[in-house]
């Protein structure tokens, strides 16, 4: 027996999301970088921590977006098996949403119709970026992830061999980070992925930026690296906004995946301190 | 202890671009201008055709930032700064050739830029990027000057009062990126 739903209720949903989404810091992100302007030393560095606290407030109480860049509108979405959509498909239903959120909601719009020749812009924010996974049951998750394009122009993937081992693997992610300065809006959020394949890898990257900030991976192994890595991103003194100080990034999550004999695809994306997102089950 | 606030006011004159010191907190108000890449990139072109250009740069602070759209009764949506990086290209021939003598944005700016600025009287403002809720309350008035079928990406002129930032890079050359 299906359950269904309708293409409409899909359609306010997102909009929900977009609309809420790019305005509520979540409360994870708030509360860390609370804890990184109590430990800040560079007066500077801690000056810009506190406006990043002080901006959260003013668009969660004015109702405005956090973050100028609103984004590329992307998507993970979890379908259950036994969902059947009426009245139109699934992408066409998120588009729509996304269509409607960044109107309504008073948002920019940052989407060009090809990336090379003619540059122009959608006026919509549409096409949305999606990534579907097909679960047991009969619900469906909505997780929207606004995606600015000065952290994620700072990303990177690399096909290291797998005798470059963990060393190799710290190497790149603090380089990435360190070099990308104060580009991506530090203090960051480190999204790595390791294993799969080359498109693997990135998608591993950018997922790991959705787990609640700090919390480690499960396997000790991973978390031990996570934290390394951080603390030598931290030592770096790239500092808020690049100009010096102790809080490069707010964290380092990893995620992996089993992968070829002959491969160790590694993956880092990164999310600025607006790390925004929104859930809705139906 | 209070960390001193120089309060800065347009037009950005020479002599108040060399009294600018790398580290040093600024409140700006009067006129500023917008421009991300593709508002530079026809600047540029208009310059290379020798066209007139929609403003007047001279003495000028140029804010690299598409903002939101403004909500009904507020001047603006949120507005904070967008990669200096992607103007790189196209900044030293504005300092050079209309007297272009603040910029505001996030991030290192390439040495041609450096180059520039100090050979003509220039300063680079960092405003804190993210900060787009925060950075609006400075932005008093705002209209489109130019460039409008480039939606967030048209050249505004806004009258700011406040505006919150750093001399990250000074008129000498001396930085604080690493």
């Amino acid at each position: 027996m299906k359950r269904k739903i309708e293409f409409a209720t899909i359609v306010e949903a997102v909009k929900k999301c977009c609309i809420e989404g790019t305005k509520v810091l979540p409360q994870d992100v708030y509360l860390k970088l609370e804890e990184a302007e109590k430990n800040e030393t560079n007066s500077l560095a801690k000056d810009f921590l506190r406006q990043c606290i002080l901006n959260a407030d003013i668009a969660r109480n004015e109702a405005m977006p956090i973050c100028q860049d609103t984004g590329f509108a992307v998507y993970f979405i979890e379908i259950g098996q036994d969902v059947e959509i009426i009245g139109g498909t699934l992408t066409e239903a998120i588009n729509e949403g996304t269509r409607q959120g960044y109107k309504e909601g008073y948002l920019r719009k940052s989407i060009v119709t090809d990336p090379l020749f003619e540059r122009k812009n959608t006026r919509d924010n549409t096409p949305a970026v999606i990534h579907y996974d097909l679960i047991a049951g009969d619900k469906l998750k909505i997780t929207f992830a606004p995606k600015g394009g000065g952290s994620e122009n700072m990303s990177g993937v690399k096909m290291l061999k797998p005798s470059d081992g963990r060393a190799g693997v710290v190497d790149f992610v603090v380089n990435t980070v360190v070099n990308a300065s104060g580009n991506p809006c530090p203090p960051t959020i480190v999204g790595v992925g390791i294993g799969g394949t080359f498109e693997k890898c990135a998608f591993l990257a950018k997922k790991a930026l959705l787990r609640k900030v700090g919390e480690k991976n499960p396997n000790p192994l991973y978390a031990e690296l996570e934290e390394e890595i951080l603390n030598k991103i931290n030592q770096s003194q790239v500092g808020p906004q690049g100009l010096g100080g102790d809080t490069t990034a707010l964290a380092v999550h990893i995620e992996y995946y089993p992968c070829h004999i002959a491969s160790m695809p590694l993956a880092v994306n990164l999310n600025c301190h607006a790390a925004r997102h929104y859930e809705v089950e139906l | 202890m209070e960390t001193k606030i120089i309060k800065l006011t347009t037009p950005l004159t020479a002599d108040k671009v060399q009294s600018l010191k790398a580290g040093d907190r600024v409140a700006i108000s009067g006129v500023i201008y917008t421009g991300r890449d593709a508002a530079h990139k026809r600047l540029v072109t208009a310059l290379d055709e020798n066209r007139e250009l929609p403003c007047n740069l001279q003495d000028a602070i140029i804010y690299f930032v598409g903002p939101c759209p403004a909500k009904p009764n507020t001047p603006i949506g949120s507005a904070g700064p967008t990669t200096s990086g992607r103007m790189d290209a196209y900044s030293p021939r504005l300092i050079r050739d209309c007297q272009l003598r603040g910029m505001i944005g996030k991030g290192n700016r390439s040495q041609a830029v450096v180059d520039a600025m100090t050979q003509y009287g220039c300063v680079y403002f960092a405003a804190t990027g993210g900060a787009g809720a925060l950075i609006a309350k400075s932005i008093k008035k705002a209209e489109i000057i130019a460039y409008e079928d480039l939606g967030a990406e048209a050249i505004y002129r806004l009258e700011v009062e406040d505006f919150p930032a750093v001399v990250a890079i000074d008129s000498s050359g001396k930085s604080l990126y690493k």
